[in-house]
């Protein structure tokens, strides 16, 4: 349930406000989000109800007596709705509850900003020794030619990132495919060629590399972990799993071969600074079986399981009829990750790495990924494209890493594309932790990268209650305000369990 | 009794430098590379 209105809990002399909250049940927590100003309250049933009417436009009073009316018989006195309404003003007159929209008019300051780029995308290798069914990449080729980058278009690329960066420190740079371990030799090359002129040009350069694992060698794997920031490694869970659809061309499928390499990668890695990145499909809706798979066969902790995306038209595309065991999914994911943390095993899901406390700044929030503007992806032969999703559509090549950004059109009509510039986003609840989504994904579901790609969005919520519904468990152990301590915070110990046991039933904290 | 209890959370409007430093890492550089996941994406800026 969410709502968006104008003037909670209306009296006659309240002024007019824009703003949103979502409310939801999960776990046993009863959650409250306040869209615009990020705060997370948990409450007990009277008090969620009372929040819930006064934000149909009920009066306070009116609301109060509602409330008394359908909890006496559960101990709830005319002093307790006093003290519930108590709180709720006190929370938003500190701006934690019916925050108001202040956001709108930084989303279109946004096309004021000055462009520069911090990211690059290196597609190093138009090719692939995989050629798994559902690569948005066509196999690696992106639909065009195969090729592989050379030492000296990398170089100019490196040369066009520093120079287009302006004052940001921090510059990335993802060796991508195609598979970019075919090119290894060049990515090398960048990586010296990137640290010989960082101290000169102030840069700190940090490298990531997207990899199917075939290619792993000790070269690869001494080399990444001295020289990546953070490497991907594409594996999709169980072995049948994985061998449906990551397979060589001979139709053999990678499980066998990948799994031993990325074990010792990870291993010499010392368990950190990467992600085993799985894509799951029509045919594996129970996919947690595949992430308890990587972690308790395997031992991988870090991990990454992204839905297809792929033509509705194809066996493997995800289903309307999916979503409820898909949502199943990300609840029994999150429940289980609270069960490990508190064994002492944690793993770590990439889409529940919320932190609220240090999270993204509302730019941030508002541009989104920064594809077209801040980041973008470079072809085998220098050519720029918004992202690696857009690579060899005509319509949206930019320029090339030469010649800078010639089509400048796209830049703007991607600086603009923020979750303020998507209708359908208007409603949303969500819409300042995804930022209005992939605009890769809006373009290949609607045809325009204004649109929103409706079935990501339903998981991306999904996702991010469960990530809340975390945050909130986690809490019982860690610090919670209540309305009146002013940032005080309050021991666990002193925790009602009312609120925050959660379905596990009280554990003794109090 | 509580009624009400909130996370210790960054005020959404909070930011170091006006626009924002743009320090902080690009989300699809992270992990997925099919979904954007901004807010998985620490501040990086000390000064927030």
């Amino acid at each position: 349930m969410h709502c968006k209105k104008n003037g909670a809990g209306r009296s006659a002399a309240a002024p007019v406000r824009e703003y949103m909250i979502h409310q939801y049940k999960l776990n046993g927590y009863n959650i409250v989000l306040d869209v615009y100003s990020g705060s997370v309250h948990v409450t007990d049933d009277a008090s969620y109800d009372l929040i819930a009417y006064l934000d149909q436009g009920m009066e306070e009073s009116a609301a109060c007596d509602r409330i008394f009316e359908e909890y006496r018989d559960r101990g709830v006195t005319r002093q307790d709705t006093e003290e519930i309404l108590e709180d709720i003003r006190e929370l938003r007159s500190m701006g934690k509850l019916f925050t108001e929209d202040r956001y709108r008019d930084k989303a279109f300051d946004l096309k004021q900003r000055s462009t520069v780029v911090k990211a690059l995308c290196l597609l190093v290798a138009h090719t692939c020794n995989l050629s798994c069914e559902y690569c948005f990449a066509s196999q690696g080729h992106f639909k065009g030619q195969d090729g592989l980058m050379s030492f000296e278009t990398g170089k100019r690329a490196l040369d066009f990132l520093v120079e287009h960066s302006g004052s940001r420190r921090n510059l990335e740079v993802d060796f991508f495919g195609g598979e970019p371990l075919v090119n290894f030799q060049v990515c090398k090359d960048l990586v010296a060629y990137a640290r010989s002129i960082e101290k000169e040009k102030n840069k700190n350069f940090r490298f990531t590399l997207t990899t199917n694992g075939v290619g792993i060698t000790d070269e690869v794997i001494d080399w990444a972990n001295r020289e990546c920031h953070n490497v991907v490694l594409s594996l999709d869970g169980r072995k049948e799993v994985n061998d449906r659809f990551r397979v060589d061309r001979a139709g053999k499928g990678s499980y066998d071969t990948i799994v031993p390499k990325f074990r010792e990668f990870v291993r010499r890695r010392g368990g950190q600074g990467y992600y085993m990145r799985g894509t799951y499909t029509h045919f594996n809706t129970d996919f947690t079986n595949d992430l308890f798979h990587m972690a308790d066969d395997l031992g991988f902790t870090e991990l990454s399981m992204e839905p297809v995306v792929t033509d509705p038209a194809s066996p493997s595309a995800l289903t309307e009829e999916d979503l409820p065991v898909l949502f199943d999914q990300y609840e029994l994911l999150a429940r289980d990750m609270l069960r490990r943390e508190k064994e002492g095993r944690p793993i770590t899901f990439y889409h529940y790495m919320l932190d609220l406390r240090h999270g993204p700044c509302i730019y941030k929030r508002i541009a989104g990924c920064g594809s077209g503007t801040e980041y973008m992806a470079v072809t085998a032969w220098g050519d720029l494209y918004p992202c690696h999703q857009f690579v060899n559509d005509p319509e949206y090549k930019m320029g090339n890493i030469w010649d800078g950004v010639t089509r400048t059109d796209i830049r703007e009509e991607f600086k603009l594309c923020n979750v303020y510039s998507r209708p359908e986003c208007e409603d949303c609840w969500a819409r300042l932790y995804c930022s209005g989504g992939c605009a890769a994904n809006s373009y290949h579901a609607t045809g325009d990268i204004h649109g929103t790609y409706e079935y990501g969005c339903k998981l991306f919520r999904k996702r991010i209650e469960c990530a809340l519904m975390m945050k909130v468990a986690q809490g019982v152990m860690t610090s919670f305000t209540e309305p009146g301590a002013a940032g005080e915070d309050t021991a666990a110990a002193e925790a009602d369990c009312a609120l925050l046991n959660g379905e596990d039933g009280c554990d003794g904290c109090c | 009794m509580k009624h009400i209890m909130t996370l210790d959370t960054r005020d959404m409007a909070q930011s170091a430098v006006d626009g924002g430093c743009g320090e902080c890492q690009t989300s699809c550089q992270s992990a997925c590379k099919t979904s954007c996941g901004v807010a998985n994406q620490p501040c990086e800026n000390k000064d927030a």
